[in-house]
C-alpha cells in the first residue's frame, strides 16, 4: 500500500429518500494528511454525505471503505455511528450539539469515553486503577483544550460558551476520539471574519500537528480556498467537479450551479 | 404598572370568585332532599358568601405567586431566606467537626429509631425505606439516563416474586432437609436483584430507538404485562390470591417474634438504603455515569463520540430494575404476603413523582420524596380519602415553582483546578459547583 492509497473512499454513494435522491452516485476519495473540503449549494446532499459517512444513515447504494495505517481496507457504511467513531472518524455538526449543561472539560470527557475502561463494577469499586485512569483522563482533556485554546473556559457550562468557543469545543471534543479523521460540518458558520482566520489556523494545526485528516463542508468561500488542497463540488445531490481551488475557481460548472445560468 | 397589575389580578380574581359562584350553587348551595316522593329544594344562601370570598382569595394568591414566580425568573435563588439558610448550612456541613457531629446525630437518630418509637411506626419507616430504595433506582433511570420508565412497579414486583416463589418452592425442601428457611431471605435479596436487571434489559431492547411519549406508554404497557401475566397464571403465582406466609428474614438461626422481626428488617432496609447510595453515587461520578449524563443531553453527539447508546440505556434500565427488584423482596418480607394488586401502575406513579418532587436527578431528592410521599400519609390517615388532591395539588406546586425539586440537584461537576497556564498543575475532580 501506498502513502497516496486513499484512507476513505467513497464508491458510487446513493441515498435515497422516499422518491427523493439526496445523493445520486458519488465518488470521491482522501489521502492521508489532506485537507479536502465539499462544498455546494444548500441542499445538495453535503450533510447527507456526511451522515452517510457518519453511520447516521444507512446508504441506499455504494461503499464506504477506510484503511487506516497500513491495515487492510474495510467497508464502514451501514455500520453504527459509535462503531465507526471507534474506527477513528469523527465529526462535528452543522448545528452545534454539545452537551449544554455539562462543562467544557466534560463535554471533551465524553470524547474519550472509548479511550477508557472502566464499567460499572469497576466504578462502583474505584479501584486504583480506575482512579489513575480518571486523573489521566483529566490531563489528557486539559491538553487537548490547551491546543484548542480553550484553557480558559475549562469549568464553564458549555452553553455559556461564546459562539465561536463553542464550534471550538465540537473540534475539541471530536479530537478527543483520537481520529485519523475528521469531518468538519460548516466549522466557521456564524463566525467574525477574525475567528474564522484563527479556525484556519486551528485546521492547518490539527493536521500538521495531530496529523488528523480533515473533511470539511464550508460555505465560507475564503476559508475554503485558503486551507483546502482539493475540494469536491456537489450540487443536487451529484458530484460537478472535483480540483484543487484554482481549478475549482474557473471551473464553469461551478459557477453555474452557485450563480445560475 | 405594578399597581395596573394589581387591580387587573383584582378584577379577574373578581370574576373568578362571580364565576365559581354560580359553578357551584348547584352543589353547595343547593340542596335537594326527597321526602315522601316529593323533592324539596333547599337553598342554603349562607354558604354562598363563603364560596365567593374562598374563589377570590384562591385566585388572588395564585396570580400573585405566579407573578412573583415570574419576577424572579432565571435568577439563582440566592437572595431568598431559604436558600440563605441552605448557604448557611452548606458552609457549616464544610466544616468536618460540624459536618461528623451532623451524621453522628442522623446516625444515632437513625440507630434508636426501632427501639423509640415502637413497631407501629418501625412498620411506617420500613415502608418508606422500602420506596427510598425505589425511588433511587427509579432516579437512576429518569435522572441520570432521561428515560422515563412508567413500569417500574413491574420490576419491583419481579423481586417480591421472586422471594414470594423462593419460599413456595423450595422453602418445603429446605424444611425438609433442615435447614432454616430464613436463609431463604438471604438467598432471594441477590437473586432478585440480578433477575429484576435481566428483566430491565429485556425492556430496555424493545425501547431503545423511542424517547418521550412513546417510551412512557411502551414501559407503561410491560408494567402492566407483567401484573397481568402474575395475576393470570394461578397455578404458579397463586393468581390473584397470592403468596401467604413468606417468612421473614431469620437472624442468625433464630427466628425472631414480629416485633424483633421488623426491628431487624429495619435495620437490613437502612444497610440497602446506605448501600443503594453508596453505588449510586459512585456510578454517577463515572465514566459510565457521565456516559449517561451525555446521553440525556444529546443522544445524536453522544453516540457519534463513540458511546454506545445500546449498551447504555440496557445498563441504566438494569441499573434501576435491580434496586426495585431488592426492593420487592424486603417488600415480601416486611408483609410476608404479597399479591399482583401491590404493583399496579399506581405505584409506578407514586415513585415516579417522590423523584420529581424530590428533584430529578438527585439523591437526596429521591430519599426526601419518598420519605415524604409515603410518610406524610401515614401520618396523616384523616385526610387519607383528599390523598390525590393533594398529590396533584403539590405536584403543580412543585412544577411551577420549583422545578428542580424541592432538594435539587447540586450535581459535582469535574473542574480543573490549578493555574491555566501551567503544564504540570494538579488536576481535580472534586469541584461541588451548585448547578448553573
Amino acid at each position: 500500500m501506498s502513502a497516496t492509497d486513499p484512507i476513505l473512499e467513497i464508491d458510487r454513494l446513493s441515498m435515497i429518500f422516499g422518491g427523493l435522491r439526496a445523493i445520486d452516485d458519488v465518488s470521491l476519495h482522501i489521502r492521508e494528511g489532506e485537507i479536502c473540503a465539499l462544498i455546494g449549494p444548500n441542499g445538495a446532499g453535503k450533510t447527507t454525505i456526511f451522515n452517510c459517512i457518519t453511520g447516521v444513515y444507512r446508504p441506499t447504494e455504494g461503499r464506504v471503505t477506510i484503511r487506516r495505517g497500513s491495515g487492510q481496507r474495510e467497508a464502514i457504511q451501514g455500520l453504527k455511528p459509535n462503531v465507526i467513531n471507534r474506527k477513528g472518524l469523527a465529526r462535528t455538526f452543522q448545528n452545534i450539539r454539545l452537551f449544554g449543561n455539562m462543562t467544557v472539560l466534560e463535554n471533551v470527557m465524553i470524547g474519550r469515553h472509548n479511550a477508557l475502561a472502566a464499567g460499572v463494577l469497576r466504578a462502583i469499586a474505584r479501584d486504583a486503577a480506575t482512579r489513575d485512569e480518571e486523573e489521566r483522563l483529566i490531563d489528557d482533556c486539559r491538553r487537548i483544550l490547551v491546543k484548542m485554546r480553550l484553557d480558559p473556559f475549562i469549568n464553564e457550562t458549555a452553553r455559556n460558551l461564546p459562539y465561536g468557543a463553542q464550534r471550538r469545543l465540537e473540534i475539541a471534543r471530536a479530537l478527543a476520539t483520537d481520529p485519523f479523521l475528521l469531518l468538519l460540518d460548516e466549522p466557521v458558520a456564524g463566525m467574525n471574519p477574525h475567528e474564522t482566520k484563527e479556525l484556519e489556523e486551528t485546521i492547518n494545526l490539527i493536521r500538521d500537528e495531530e496529523k488528523v485528516t480533515i473533511l470539511l463542508i464550508e460555505h465560507d468561500m475564503s476559508l475554503v480556498m485558503n486551507v483546502s488542497e482539493r475540494i469536491y463540488v456537489l450540487d443536487y445531490g451529484r458530484l460537478i467537479a472535483e480540483g484543487t481551488p484554482d481549478e475549482i475557481k474557473g471551473n464553469p460548472e461551478v459557477i453555474k450551479a452557485y450563480l445560475g445560468e | 404598572m405594578e399597581r395596573n397589575k394589581l387591580f387587573r389580578d383584582l378584577r379577574t380574581s373578581l370574576i373568578i370568585a362571580a364565576w365559581f359562584s354560580f359553578l357551584l350553587f348547584p352543589l353547595l348551595v343547593m340542596k335537594v332532599s326527597v321526602t315522601s316522593g316529593a323533592a324539596l329544594v333547599r337553598f342554603r344562601w349562607e354558604r354562598l358568601p363563603g364560596i365567593a370570598v374562598a374563589a377570590f382569595a384562591l385566585s388572588f394568591a395564585w396570580r400573585r405567586a405566579l407573578e412573583w414566580n415570574e419576577a424572579r425568573g432565571d435568577k439563582p435563588s440566592g437572595a431568598g431566606p431559604i436558600a440563605a439558610l441552605t448557604a448557611r448550612a452548606r458552609s457549616a456541613l464544610a466544616v468536618k467537626p460540624i459536618r461528623l457531629s451532623v451524621s453522628a446525630v442522623l446516625l444515632a437518630v437513625v440507630a434508636v429509631y426501632p427501639f423509640a418509637l415502637g413497631m407501629y411506626h418501625t412498620n411506617i419507616m420500613i415502608t418508606a425505606l422500602i420506596y427510598v430504595i425505589l425511588a433511587l433506582g427509579l432516579n437512576i433511570v429518569v435522572g441520570l439516563g432521561g428515560l422515563l420508565n412508567l413500569g417500574y412497579a413491574a420490576f419491583f414486583a419481579v423481586g417480591a416474586y421472586t422471594y414470594g416463589l423462593l419460599w413456595k418452592y423450595a422453602g418445603p425442601a429446605f424444611v425438609a432437609a433442615g435447614v432454616d428457611p430464613g436463609w431463604l431471605f438471604w438467598i432471594a435479596l441477590p437473586t432478585a436483584g440480578v433477575l429484576a436487571a435481566v428483566f430491565g434489559a429485556l425492556l430496555s431492547l424493545p425501547v431503545l430507538r423511542l424517547r418521550g411519549d412513546y417510551l412512557a406508554i411502551i414501559t407503561l404497557a410491560f408494567g402492566e404485562i407483567v401484573r397481568m401475566v402474575l395475576q393470570n397464571s394461578g397455578a404458579v403465582t397463586g393468581g390473584a390470591t397470592g403468596i401467604s406466609l413468606i417468612p421473614r428474614p431469620w437472624f442468625f438461626g433464630l427466628r425472631l417474634p414480629p416485633r424483633q422481626a421488623a426491628t431487624y428488617i429495619y435495620y437490613i432496609a437502612v444497610a440497602l438504603v446506605a448501600l443503594t447510595v453508596f453505588v449510586v453515587r459512585r456510578i454517577e461520578d463515572s465514566r459510565v455515569g457521565r456516559a449517561l449524563e451525555a446521553m440525556r443531553e444529546d443522544e445524536i453527539a453522544c453516540e457519534a463520540m463513540g458511546v454506545d447508546l445500546v449498551r447504555n440505556k440496557l445498563v441504566t434500565f438494569s441499573l434501576g430494575a435491580f434496586w426495585a427488584g431488592i426492593a420487592g423482596v424486603l417488600l415480601a418480607a416486611q408483609t410476608t404476603y404479597i399479591n399482583p394488586d401491590s404493583f399496579t401502575l399506581w405505584e409506578s406513579i407514586t415513585v415516579l413523582m417522590a423523584v420529581v418532587i424530590g428533584g430529578t436527578g438527585s439523591i437526596p431528592g429521591a430519599i426526601g420524596g419518598a420519605l415524604l410521599l409515603k410518610l406524610l400519609p401515614e401520618y396523616f390517615r384523616p385526610l387519607a380519602q383528599y390523598r390525590m388532591l393533594i398529590y396533584g395539588i403539590a405536584m403543580i406546586l412543585v412544577i411551577i415553582f420549583k422545578p428542580d425539586g424541592l432538594f435539587p440537584r447540586n450535581r459535582k461537576k469535574y473542574t480543573f483546578e490549578g493555574a491555566p497556564s501551567e503544564g504540570g498543575a494538579s488536576p481535580a475532580a472534586d469541584g461541588q459547583e451548585a448547578r448553573r
